[in-house]
């Protein structure tokens, strides 16, 4: 007799589950593709992560995603303007890309869908590793999301804003995005909606010799959706990014950033704030790899908790033997605005060269009284003097970007969530 | 314009006392010079007036025009009038320093039911009190304070003093940390602002800024209580004979 022990699956696990079978029939992919998908669903059965798993300690993926939405093919997300006038917009709404993609010179665009169906992609769908939660059930439901590749040398005038709406539902999408040698851009991600969704959303770049990128991702998901995202990028000779994640939404949310440079001289700047409020959950986990010599990084977090949120920042740098004269910098800062939220912070530095700059820190603090009191000083009442501060602690990370367009679009986000959270 | 009664006040923290039956009438029109060596009360003061919170007062009473300020928090005393002009004004990042000035002004307006400025009427009303403190307008670029020298930053409290229009102008060391010219500038700024409706106390450990800001009474304060009273001459005999003989005079 064999005995199997099996934990009992959570409703959650079993929906997953069971929409994979449903599903199945009218998912796009090859032979390699449907492979990668049936591997992915394995993954997924053998139970979400838990706390035990190392990466997942602060985010209980198993006990916090306690329900999973149906798919809902009635679901009609609403279009919305970009954060930049004029920028390009590539739209997926409740996970289905526009079919007429914008003409923009040295950029060309594909649906997704199309790369699954010829199987070109299949390689790319491969989960991170076994804890890869995100990347399991994103490979299994991904049904579409756009392919835009910038020629080398191009260098755009206005952002292109990848648009994920959702209605509700479940949404599945994922955005490779290759940059040519020396081209310039700046891309928004914009991850919103009106439902109680669950979206998995994959972002995979590469940066060329020399490209620059500007990446944006603005999440705003109403306070009953969950969103479950990567961003993967490998940073090439002389490339630098720098990717700014503002998460201002979601019921539980985890926004993983998988990064590596691959040449030297590759130059990598994380700058996040994440302002949380209500009931909800949100964690953003970077694992670094310097993994070529003469390669930088720094990261800045900035953290406002509000209500009963609860929010996490797990930071890992690995530098690998031979990446010598490494310079990495990571700070995490969290305003700490009630007696119920909370903000945990796992810096990890993994380092097996001995000619490197490393560091990290961070701090939990209070509004400071003294400036309190030079804002009351001056007429402005305590709760707008407040929200000047509880602001200002975040518009200094916005104000960095030193673009103005961007920083304008980004502090009228930022305004929003005040308005409705301040 | 401001009464100054018996007052006493202890640090709430560890309870000890720094003011210690302080009494001072100050009239409209009039500026005041509050002297005295350090450790006297003199900045405790000037806090307690602008009502921060670290401070308690356990006896007396504040008026300011009649009425006692005491429960008023900072913000409504200072849309009432009162200014304070920090001795070490704070750097606050991210807090961009044309938004407070507009914020600030508005604050004021709205207090005394006037509509907000329209932005370039506030434009213009900054662009001049900036010219008449030779304060360049890229400063004002600048996050509030951050990166100013200690000279810019005693020029930006007086830039808001002449933006805001208060009724009641505390100068808390405004000389401190300014080189001579400055120093010319800064009072030149602060002579332009006295009029019949509004009062200065000028908060100062040497008889210097006294020479630019010519005061019409001169208090000395020791251990929180003010020992001795008088003309401009007071502030000159200090400077001359320093503190030790008013002191002894009053033990």
């Amino acid at each position: 007799m064999n005995m199997h022990t099996q934990p009992q699956r959570t409703p959650a696990e079993t929906a997953l589950i069971d929409a994979f079978g449903d599903r199945l029939s009218l998912l796009p992919g090859d032979g390699a593709v449907m492979l990668k998908r049936d591997d992915a669903i394995e993954a997924i059965k053998h139970g979400l992560p838990t706390r035990r798993i190392e990466s997942w300690h602060y985010t209980d993926l198993r006990r916090l995603l306690n329900a999973v939405p149906d798919f809902d093919p009635a679901a009609a997300a609403k279009a919305i303007a970009p954060i930049v006038d004029g920028s390009t917009v590539l739209a997926l709404l409740n996970g289905v890309s526009s079919a007429k993609a914008p003409d923009v010179e040295g950029v060309s665009v594909q649906r997704l869908s199309e790369k699954l169906t010829d199987g070109s992609i299949a390689p790319g769908l491969d989960p991170y590793g076994s804890d890869d939660a995100i990347g399991a059930l994103n490979t299994a439901f991904v049904a579409d999301g756009f392919f835009v590749d910038i020629a080398d040398g191009a260098e755009l005038e206005r952002p292109v804003e990848l648009q994920n709406l959702q209605a509700g539902g479940q949404t599945h999408v994922r955005l490779p995005v290759r940059v040519g040698a020396g081209a310039k851009a700046v891309i928004v991600e914009r991850q919103a909606g009106e439902g109680a969704a669950l979206t998995s959303s994959v972002s995979q770049l590469v940066l060329g010799e020399g490209a620059e990128v500007t990446w944006l991702i603005v999440q705003e998901q109403p306070e009953t959706a969950t969103h479950l995202a990567q961003f993967k990028a490998h940073i090439g000779k002389n490339a630098k990014l720098t990717l700014f994640v503002m998460n201002a939404g979601g019921r539980l949310v985890r926004q993983e950033i998988m990064i590596k440079t691959t040449g030297e001289g590759a130059d990598f700047k994380l700058r996040g704030i994440n302002l949380l409020a209500g009931d909800t959950h949100t964690d953003v986990t970077m694992v670094l790899d310097h993994a070529v010599p003469h390669t930088t990084s720094t990261e800045v977090i900035r953290n406002v908790v509000t209500g009963k949120a609860r929010g996490v920042f797990q930071g890992r740098i690995n530098v690998h033997q031979y990446a010598q004269k490494t310079n990495a910098k990571m700070a995490c800062n969290t305003l700490l605005l009630s007696d119920d939220g909370e903000f945990s912070t796992k810096p990890e530095l993994e380092i097996f060269a001995d000619d490197v700059i490393c560091g990290h820190g961070a701090t939990v603090t209070e509004i400071d009284h003294d400036h309190l009191f030079y804002l009351m000083a001056r007429g402005v009442d305590e709760k707008s003097a407040r929200g000047l501060l509880v602001k200002a602690f975040v518009a200094e990370v916005i104000e960095e970007l030193d673009d103005e367009a961007i920083v304008e679009a980004l502090e009228a986000r930022l305004d929003e969530w005040f308005v409705t959270h301040g | 314009m401001l009464e100054i009664k018996n007052l006493h006040a202890r640090i709430v923290d560890d309870g000890t006392e720094i003011i210690r039956g302080l009494n001072l009438t100050v009239k409209a029109g009039e500026v005041a010079a509050i002297m005295g060596p350090n450790g006297s009360g003199k900045s405790t003061l000037s806090y307690i007036l602008a009502g921060r919170e670290d401070y308690e007062v356990t006896e007396g009473d504040i008026l300011y025009n009649g009425q006692s300020i005491l429960e008023m928090d900072p913000a409504e005393r200072a849309t009432s009038g009162i200014f304070l002009a920090f001795q070490y004004p704070m750097e606050i990042p991210g807090v961009a320093t044309m938004e407070f000035l507009k914020v600030a002004m508005n604050e004021q307006r709205k207090a005394r039911g006037e509509e907000p400025l329209k932005i370039p009427e506030f434009l213009k009303r900054v662009k001049e009190a900036a010219a008449s403190l030779s304060m360049d307008m890229a400063m004002l670029k600048r996050p509030l304070n951050v990166g100013f020298s200690g000279g810019e930053k005693k020029r930006a409290e007086i830039l808001q003093m002449k933006l805001l229009e208060p009724k009641l102008c505390v100068l808390d060391e405004t000389d401190s940390g300014l080189d001579i010219d400055a120093l010319k500038i800064v009072s030149d700024g602060v002579n332009a602002l006295r009029s019949p409706d509004r009062a200065f106390l000028v908060i100062t450990h040497y008889q210097r800024l006294l020479e630019h800001i010519v005061p019409d009474s001169v208090h000395v304060l020791y251990r929180g209580q003010v020992i001795k009273s008088g003309d401009k001459s007071l502030a000159l005999d200090l400077e001359a004979n320093g503190y030790a003989g008013v002191i002894g005079e009053a033990a």
